[in-house]
């Protein structure tokens, strides 16, 4: 650990402010990137097992009919 | 069969090249008003530049060059954005793409046209423009022919982009974000020369590196534009 | 080694490898963003000239470093698709372009950042934030384009014409700005100058840009995987991979 402490590491000899805020607006586009595809991947397969649930529902229905 | 000569294919090429190149000409001054609103819109852009950072003729000198090519790239923005839409409108883009002769060739000439009826009544122009941003005089040759060099590079670039968004509607804002960041060796290569000049440098080196963007373009771009022409087509 | 480029080209193959890879690359690439993160923050040593505020370099070169290799590879991805028209090049240069666009931001931000308290100046038309910011527009133009297209292979293959013609623009447009700079700016502020670093923080430095990349890496296969979903909705292996997971 180069600090002393945790308040010198917030405050990084003045240029505190500036490294964390520099780290911090890193971290949420990184976030942004990873959560987007990941969710969008989630919901489409979440779609998709519907749609093929409702299809085997079907299929049983008319299996039941004949 | 015997072999073909060198000169047995290119001669045809050559016929076409320069049948297409007429084509495109006679049909852009069949409507004067396509050259002359360019430079229309060259000489009112100029004058908004005066009126918008006051009349001081040492700072207007100082800017001229960065004006009159910053000027001159978006006149080259505003007319490249149609530049194969009246083809690929009424169809003939397609009997060029399904012809023998290469549809490389075929763009390119429609590409040349563009710029010999645009750029270089700009550049021929571009004195009077000068003028009025209170170039010097000796600086009007190196403005005039980095202009000639720089338009037909600017041509050849806006061609890419034009070719790309031909098919899309309302195309014409987002060619310019394609076309922009393309712009910008031609953009730098051409205001160093004419800097170079009005402080009596030597702007050879600026105009050699325009020369070579436009060399290698007219080679090169020529590739670019008929594939994206067969995309926007198949789209 | 060719059985393996072709079975790339397999949407249902590589799915289920994109899926394997996701699955160990992901955590690693957390792990060495938390450890390079607090390495860099917490343990290297202040630089004696610009004390803190340096630490922001574990984080802008490697943004940096990433989104210039990141246009190369889409352009790469580009030319496959036009060549050999694989479809999962197309896919791949899709997902790179906001990726490399988001990567170009975070290197202009903090480069921002750092410029102020280190020259006093929050942006200046320096040669190297210059040439970024023109990537960011090459980015930001593919994107564009791509979402202008309604037929979305026309689009992709729009895309790859375009970033080829960018790759080759590319060391053009770093000279010329370099060029420009020099002749505008007599080295009033040096930004690149030799400097040896120091181990101590070049060992977070390098863990740092091997977790950029892996970043890039999975980012870009996650979209590609994404967008594999939703054009093959109705295929038959997708179907039994789905129903294989729960």
């Amino acid at each position: 650990m180069y600090f002393e402490n945790l308040s010198d590491a917030i405050a990084m000899g003045g240029h505190g402010p500036y490294v964390w805020s520099a780290y911090v607006i890193t971290l949420l586009v990184i976030l942004g990137l990873l959560v987007t595809p990941i969710k969008r991947g989630r919901e489409l397969r979440r779609q998709i097992r519907a749609e093929l649930r409702r299809k085997a529902q079907v299929n049983e229905g008319d299996a039941r009919a004949s | 069969m015997a072999e073909r000569t060198n000169t047995e294919i290119v001669q045809p090429l050559m016929v076409f090249l320069r049948g297409q190149l007429m084509r495109h000409l006679k049909s852009g001054l069949r409507r004067p008003g396509e050259v002359a609103n360019p430079l229309l819109f060259f000489v009112m852009v100029v004058t908004l530049f005066p009126l918008g950072l006051g009349p001081d003729p040492e700072r207007l000198r100082e800017m001229a060059p960065g004006i009159l090519w910053v000027v001159a790239l978006l006149s080259n923005l505003t007319t490249s954005h149609r530049l194969f839409a009246g083809d690929f409108e009424d169809g003939s883009l397609e009997q060029l793409a399904i012809a023998p002769q290469p549809l490389a060739l075929s763009s390119l000439a429609q590409t040349l046209a563009h710029w010999l009826l645009s750029g270089v009544t700009l550049s021929l122009a571009a004195p009077l423009f000068g003028l009025m941003l209170g170039l010097p005089v000796a600086a009007m040759p190196t403005l005039m022919f980095s202009l000639l060099l720089g338009s037909l590079c600017l041509a050849l670039v806006g061609s890419v982009g034009a070719a790309l968004t031909v098919g899309i509607r309302r195309g014409g804002l987002l060619l310019s974000l394609l076309v922009i960041p393309l712009y910008v060796p031609v953009l730098i290569f051409g205001v160093s020369a004419v800097s170079e000049a009005i402080i009596d440098g030597s702007p050879a080196r600026w105009l050699a590196l325009l020369g070579a963007f436009a060399a290698a373009g007219l080679v090169l771009i020529p590739l670019a534009v008929s594939a994206a022409l067969r995309i926007s087509i198949d789209a | 080694m060719w059985s393996i480029v072709h079975k790339m080209g397999s949407p249902p193959w590589f799915y289920r490898f994109s899926g394997l890879v996701i699955r160990w690359l992901l955590p690693i690439v957390v792990l060495l963003l938390v450890v390079g993160a607090i390495w860099g923050l917490m343990f290297a040593p202040a630089d004696f000239k610009q004390g803190n505020s340096y630490r922001i370099i574990f984080i802008h070169v490697p943004a940096s470093v990433v989104a210039l290799a990141g246009y190369y590879v889409m352009a790469f991805a580009g030319a496959v698709s036009l060549i050999w028209k694989i479809k999962m090049a197309d896919l791949a240069m899709r997902a790179i372009a906001p990726v490399g666009a988001a990567l170009t931001f975070i290197a202009l931000v903090t480069g921002a950042i750092w410029g102020k308290p280190t020259w006093g100046t929050w942006w200046v038309w320096d040669a190297r934030i210059t040439s970024m910011l023109i990537l960011l527009f090459l980015y930001l133009g593919v994107v564009a384009l791509f979402g202008a297209y309604d037929n979305k292979v026309a689009a992709a293959k729009a895309c790859a014409v375009l970033s080829l013609v960018g790759m080759v623009n590319i060391p053009i447009i770093y000279k010329s700005v370099d060029w420009w700079y020099s002749l505008h700016q007599p080295a009033s502020i040096k930004f690149t100058g030799e400097s040896t670093i120091d181990p101590s923080m070049l060992y977070p430095l390098l863990l740092m840009i091997a977790a950029f990349y892996g970043l890039f890496t999975t980012v870009m296969l996650l979209n590609m995987r994404a967008d594999l979903m939703a054009q093959n909705r109705r295929a038959s292996w997708l179907e039994r991979d789905l129903l294989g997971e729960d």
